[in-house]
C-alpha cells in the first residue's frame, strides 16, 4: 500500500512500517515479520520512505532518519 | 535497419528459463517492482480490460484461489491498460456487487510498458487491449511457466495451481510430472542417459512401463 500521501507525509501504512523498524536497524523480512505484511508491500514501502527522506538504508537494513525520529515523537 | 532490430528486440516475447523482464509500474498497491517478489513465486497475469464480463469472473476465481495460492509461497499480480482509478473502481464494485474482495495489486499499464515487454498485447485478438497471459515467475526471477488465453476464453485457476505444484514438485525433487498429474500421483523419474543406466533402471523396483518410462510415488503422497 502506499506509504506517502500525495501531501508529502506517511500514510497508516507508512506510519505502521516506521514504528516497526523503531530504535532498530531492521531487513525488510524482519519488518515483515513484525507487522505481518506480505514481504513484497513492505519491499516496496520501505523504498517510498526512504525516498522520502523518513528512513537511512545501510547495506539492506532500514534505520529511521531524524525527519522520521521528530514525527515519531 | 538498426531501427528494424531495436524495433525486434522491442517485441520480441520473454521465453521460458529466461529472467523475467524486470519493471517498475504503478499498482493497485503502490509502485512495486518485479525484484520486490524476489524469493516468492509470482503469478503475473493480464486481462483485457476492467469491467468486462470474463475478466470479472477470473478475478473471483483467483480471489477464491488466493489462500491456496498463498500456501505455496505465490503471490499473484494483475494487469491490463486501464488506470489505477479504474481498478479501483472496478474491485470496489466487486466486493459490493458479488461480494468478493480481491486481496492482490493490479498494475495499470496505461503506456503499455510492461505489456510490451511481457508480449501480452496480440494484434490479431486487439491492438489496444492485453490477451489473457499468464506468467509464472519463480523465486530467483526466471521465467517458469507462459500460458495465453483468446479474449473470449476465461482462464482455469485451478490449472495455474496445478501448474505451481507440478513445478515446485519437480523442483523439490527433481522429477518430471506426467499427463493430468495432480499432487499425490505418482511422477515420472527422468529417463536414463545410458545403456547401463537404463539396465539398472528396471532393477530399481520403481513402477516402470519400460526402461524409458519409470514412475515412482512421493514420500508424502
Amino acid at each position: 500500500m502506499p506509504c506517502i500521501s500525495p501531501d508529502g507525509k506517511p500514510t497508516s501504512s507508512g506510519m505502521a512500517l516506521l514504528k516497526a523498524v523503531g530504535e532498530g536497524a531492521l531487513s525488510p523480512e524482519e519488518v515483515s515479520q513484525k507487522t505481518g505484511r506480505p514481504l513484497y508491500l513492505v519491499r516496496s514501502g520501505l523504498r517510498e520512505l526512504k525516498t522520502a527522506g523518513l528512513l537511512e538504508e545501510v547495506e539492506g537494513r532500514y534505520k529511521l532518519a531524524e525527519k522520521a525520529k521528530l514525527l515519531l515523537k | 535497419m538498426v531501427d528494424e532490430v531495436k524495433k525486434e528486440e522491442a517485441a520480441r516475447m520473454p521465453v521460458l528459463g529466461e529472467q523475467a523482464p524486470d519493471f517498475e509500474a504503478l499498482t493497485t498497491h503502490g509502485v512495486l517492482r518485479l525484484s520486490d517478489f524476489k524469493g516468492m513465486w509470482l503469478v503475473l497475469f493480464s486481462h483485457p480490460a476492467d469491467f468486462t464480463p470474463v475478466c470479472t469472473t477470473e478475478f473471483i476465481a483467483f480471489a477464491q484461489l488466493y489462500d491456496e495460492f498463498k500456501k505455496r509461497n505465490v503471490e499473484l499480480l494483475g494487469l491490463s491498460v486501464d488506470s489505477v482509478s479504474s481498478h479501483i473502481a472496478w474491485v470496489r464494485n466487486i466486493e459490493e456487487k458479488m461480494g468478493v474482495k480481491i486481496p492482490f495489486p493490479i498494475i495499470a499499464d496505461l503506456n503499455k510498458e510492461v505489456a510490451m515487454k511481457y508480449g501480452m498485447i496480440h494484434p490479431g485478438q486487439s491492438k489496444t487491449e492485453t490477451v489473457r497471459c499468464v506468467f509464472i515467475i519463480d523465486p530467483e526471477g526466471k521465467i517458469r511457466a507462459i500460458l495465453y488465453y483468446p479474449l473470449t476464453t476465461g482462464r482455469n485457476m485451478h490449472e495455474i495451481l496445478r501448474l505451481i505444484d507440478a513445478l515446485q514438485t519437480s523442483d523439490k525433487y527433481k522429477v518430471a510430472t506426467p499427463a493430468n498429474w495432480k499432487p499425490g500421483d505418482p511422477v515420472v523419474i527422468p529417463p536414463p542417459q545410458t545403456v547401463e543406466d537404463a539396465e539398472e533402471r528396471l532393477k530399481q523396483g520403481y513402477e516402470c512401463k519400460d526402461w524409458y518410462l519409470c514412475m515412482k510415488r512421493l514420500p508424502e503422497s
